[in-house]
């Protein structure tokens, strides 16, 4: 009878590669989100210290930041190792920090200066020196809304 | 010879791609959440020669922090985990201690006429300080402060200022509890300019 072809006989049937595309996917979007993306290039070495009292910052929009740091290593031959100010992608002094508030300021909606948060990020082995000469600057500048920016802890050691 | 129609372009990843983008996007806009201690600079310094007004000394709670990241509170050398405690109960305070700050009669939503006490904390650090130390000393006074709101929420409302803060936005009894809160324990950190000692 011809009419029935004969199993193949021997080797198992081919695997469905029906769910790779979605496999890769997945993948895809786990590497995605767990990439971090920076708005400016750091050249300054940031790592901030730890707290437990903190708020989250809202409205990403209205905030600013100022590093604080060390250069990184990479420059360190040319700025040398002691804590610097980063605005935006330059290296600054606190002289600039005015300027950076007017212009910070500038780019805001009006209606929403008020709201405006300044946030530092500052590497902790910082002296407070710097910090201190910024926060005066901020002060002179009418820029009284800061924040610390810190990692958040369950408790803080000696 | 002429070649007729090319043949189409599978278009059933379209969809695929497009998720993914949208996926992508609403992944990036909230990543990472920033964190920090939110504070309040004070306005700046007007050129009057109007002498600042007298606080009496039982009424501080001076905190000083040297540029060996040692911690001298009230004249007592004191690790920092030790400081909230401290903090607390200078914040609470006791009218009959003749040490402890002053109480006045003030005028609080929801309480009426209740005394408050005048307490501040002075932090006063060196520009040798560094940053860590600074962090943790101002986390540990915030710290202090939120303690005694909680429990004091706590007393009068069943709920701490977190579960009140989250009432707030759906009823004003809520806001108003969480006012009269912070009036009857007023967070008062003044940070008074750096000394220049240690520092380069």
């Amino acid at each position: 009878m011809s009419k029935f072809k004969k199993k193949k006989s021997g080797g198992q049937p081919a695997i469905s590669t029906a769910s790779l595309p979605d496999i890769v996917f997945m993948l895809l979007f786990f590497f995605m989100v767990t990439t971090v993306m920076r708005e400016v290039t750091l050249k300054v070495e940031v790592k901030t210290p730890k707290a437990t009292e903190v708020n989250k910052l809202e409205r990403k929009s209205l905030v600013s930041y100022i590093y604080i740091g060390a250069p990184i290593k990479s420059l360190q031959s040319q700025f040398g190792t002691a804590d610097r100010i980063q605005l935006n992608d330059a290296f600054a002094t606190e002289k600039d920090i005015i300027a950076f508030v007017e212009s910070e300021r500038e780019q805001t909606n009006p209606v929403e200066v008020p709201l405006m948060t300044f946030s530092m990020k500052v590497d902790k082995a910082a002296e407070m020196g710097i910090v201190t000469d910024v926060k005066q600057e901020l002060r002179k500048a009418n820029a009284l809304k800061i924040n610390y920016s810190t990692g958040k802890t369950d408790k803080i050691v000696d | 010879m002429a070649r007729r129609e090319a043949p189409e372009i599978n278009a059933g990843s379209m969809a695929d791609i497009a998720f993914l983008l949208l996926i992508f996007f609403l992944v990036t806009t909230t990543m990472d959440v920033d964190t920090g201690l939110t504070r309040k600079l004070p306005p700046p310094i007007e050129d009057t020669n109007e002498p600042p007004p007298e606080v009496k000394q039982r009424n501080v709670f001076q905190v000083l922090v040297n540029a060996n990241d040692d911690l001298l509170v009230e004249g007592e050398v004191m690790l920092v985990s030790n400081l909230r405690e401290e903090a607390k109960k200078f914040i609470i305070g006791d009218a009959s201690d003749e040490s402890m700050p002053e109480f006045k009669i003030t005028e609080v939503p929801i309480f009426g006429r209740i005394p408050v006490s005048k307490q501040i904390v002075s932090l006063q650090n060196d520009r040798g300080t560094s940053y860590e130390m600074y962090i943790k000393v101002q986390n540990e006074l915030v710290a202090a402060y939120n303690e005694v709101r909680d429990e004091y929420a706590k007393e009068k409302f069943g709920s701490t200022m977190k579960e009140l803060e989250k009432k707030a936005e759906l009823s004003k009894k809520a806001e108003e509890q969480l006012e009269a809160v912070k009036a009857v324990y007023p967070q008062r950190i003044s940070e008074a300019e750096p000394k220049d000692k240690g520092g380069k």
